[in-house]
């Protein structure tokens, strides 16, 4: 069987889902198809979103997606002594939302399928169509059979895992440094503070942090993250979490009714992101924030403009690669090369450091009320406290 | 290679690390094109399950 769209959007997570969206809605014919037969499923995320950037995807916050809705953040120093309490206003709105990532990925789909977009679940894209040097569709698994589905553009949205960038030769390769790999539990019965989402820094995950993201009054998701560069054995990072769990009485009291796993990227942004005829949204083009780990907003966000320089594309009848590099990678980089290059240098930074500086250093920006979460203002109060400490710091200024 | 099913949570980790473009994950099962592997061991280090084994890698 032969198939005939003007786009294909490959995976209906949130970018995914974005994207056929706003192609949708510009009157293409789009299909969305999504390997597992249930989208949002299994959930591989800690499920904690910002709130700032919803109303530029149109997304209006639904109930029955929201868990928990949390006042700001704590980062715990090593010692856990101090932390640093930042309020979603102060955090600049990065924190917000606990959300039922299952519900929230589902939905976004209907709102594509409402403008629309036609879906295809358990349908696994297993190659790229390519004709003259050009990819021109993918073949498709059904549960009836191995189709040829042909898309004018064709869109990666496939996660972390990326195949349709390999596929279509855009390199997105990462460095061991750049990877984190990530385990969490979905825990009841612990003790935690509803109001808050938690991050505890230090030699209790290498390179990366420990989260608990309440989902109710005596449910989080506990999760970690540790840079594959600071891994040696098989497993290792998952006896990190567990060892995190066994030193927390109010964490070790509880149960797990979920385990989650997987990996994110924390890389500046690549080189390119698109070639002729394909562009790649989210986590698929390594937009995911170095620094949070956070990749929904900016999946959500890439999806929107891609969506868009689809339409584009096709109404022109232009989609080249230097098409996609001026109408859609060009505005990629200006909502996230910036910010993406500063918090991966502040990664690199922060992995570096010492459990002791990192206990100085929380408590020296503890202890002073913030105005304002600024690299100068952070800077000013750690010169106050611990002068030395600066030196650290000075080629982040 | 060996991909213990008992641990793998089939997540893809290993396949969005791997430098080679070796491994592909089919819903529920693990793909690797072992003539294309570089013996890197990213996916061994980076399952969080510690289900990846191979005889190479020490």
């Amino acid at each position: 069987m032969k198939y005939d769209y003007d786009v294909l959007v490959i995976g209906a997570g949130p970018g995914g889902s974005t994207a056929a969206r706003y192609a949708a809605r510009n009157g293409l014919r789009v299909l969305m198809i999504e390997k597992r037969p249930d989208i949002g499923s299994p959930v591989r995320c800690g499920e904690g979103i910002s709130k700032s950037w919803l109303p530029e995807v149109e997304i209006e916050p639904q109930k029955f997606w929201i868990s928990n809705e949390v006042e700001g953040a704590r980062i715990f120093s090593p010692d856990e002594k101090n932390n640093i309490k930042l309020s979603a206003a102060k955090a600049g709105n990065e924190v917000g939302y606990i959300i039922e990532r299952d519900k929230f990925d589902k939905y976004l789909a209907s709102l594509a399928a409402r403008e629309g977009a036609e879906i295809w679940v358990k349908s696994p894209a297993l190659s790229l169509i390519y004709e003259n040097g050009r990819v021109t569709g993918a073949k498709v698994r059904r549960p009836e059979g191995t189709v040829e589905v042909y898309a004018k553009v064709i869109i990666g949205a496939d996660g972390f895992e990326s195949q349709v960038g390999r596929w279509a030769k855009i390199n997105t390769l990462l460095n061991q440094r750049d990877i984190v790999s990530c385990i969490e539990y979905r825990m009841v019965g612990i003790d935690l503070n509803k109001d808050y989402t938690d991050f505890y820094l230090g030699s209790c995950a290498p390179g990366g942090y420990v989260w608990v993201f309440p989902k109710g009054a005596d449910e989080a998701n506990v999760g970690i993250g540790v840079a594959l560069n600071k891994l040696k054995n098989p497993g290792e990072v998952k006896k990190y979490l567990d060892d995190f769990i066994e030193r927390h009485p109010g964490l070790k009291k509880g149960k797990t009714i979920q385990l989650i796993t997987g990996a994110v990227s924390t890389c500046s942004m690549p080189k390119t992101i698109v070639t002729d005829n394909v562009m790649l949204v989210g986590d698929a083009a390594r937009l995911i924030d170095p620094i949070t780990g956070g990749g929904v907003a900016n999946a959500c966000i890439s999806g929107k403009l891609a969506g868009e320089a689809a339409a584009e594309a096709i109404r022109t009848g232009n989609t080249s690669r230097e098409f996609f590099v001026d109408n859609y990678e060009k505005k990629v980089r200006e909502k996230f090369e910036r910010k993406n290059l500063r918090n991966w240098f502040a990664k690199e930074k922060l992995s570096e450091l010492s459990d002791e500086t990192l206990n100085k250093l929380v408590d020296a920006v503890s202890s002073v009320e913030l105005s304002s979460i600024s690299v100068k203002s952070l800077l000013d109060a750690v010169q106050k406290k611990y002068p030395d400490l600066v030196k650290e710091f000075e080629d982040l200024i | 290679m060996n991909v213990d099913t008992s641990k793998c949570n089939y997540c893809g980790a290993c396949v969005g690390s791997c430098p080679a473009n070796c491994m592909y994950l089919d819903e529920t099962r693990i793909i690797i094109d072992e003539n294309r592997c570089i013996k890197c061991g990213f996916c061994i280090r980076v399952c969080p399950m510690g289900a990846i084994s191979a005889e190479w890698f020490k």
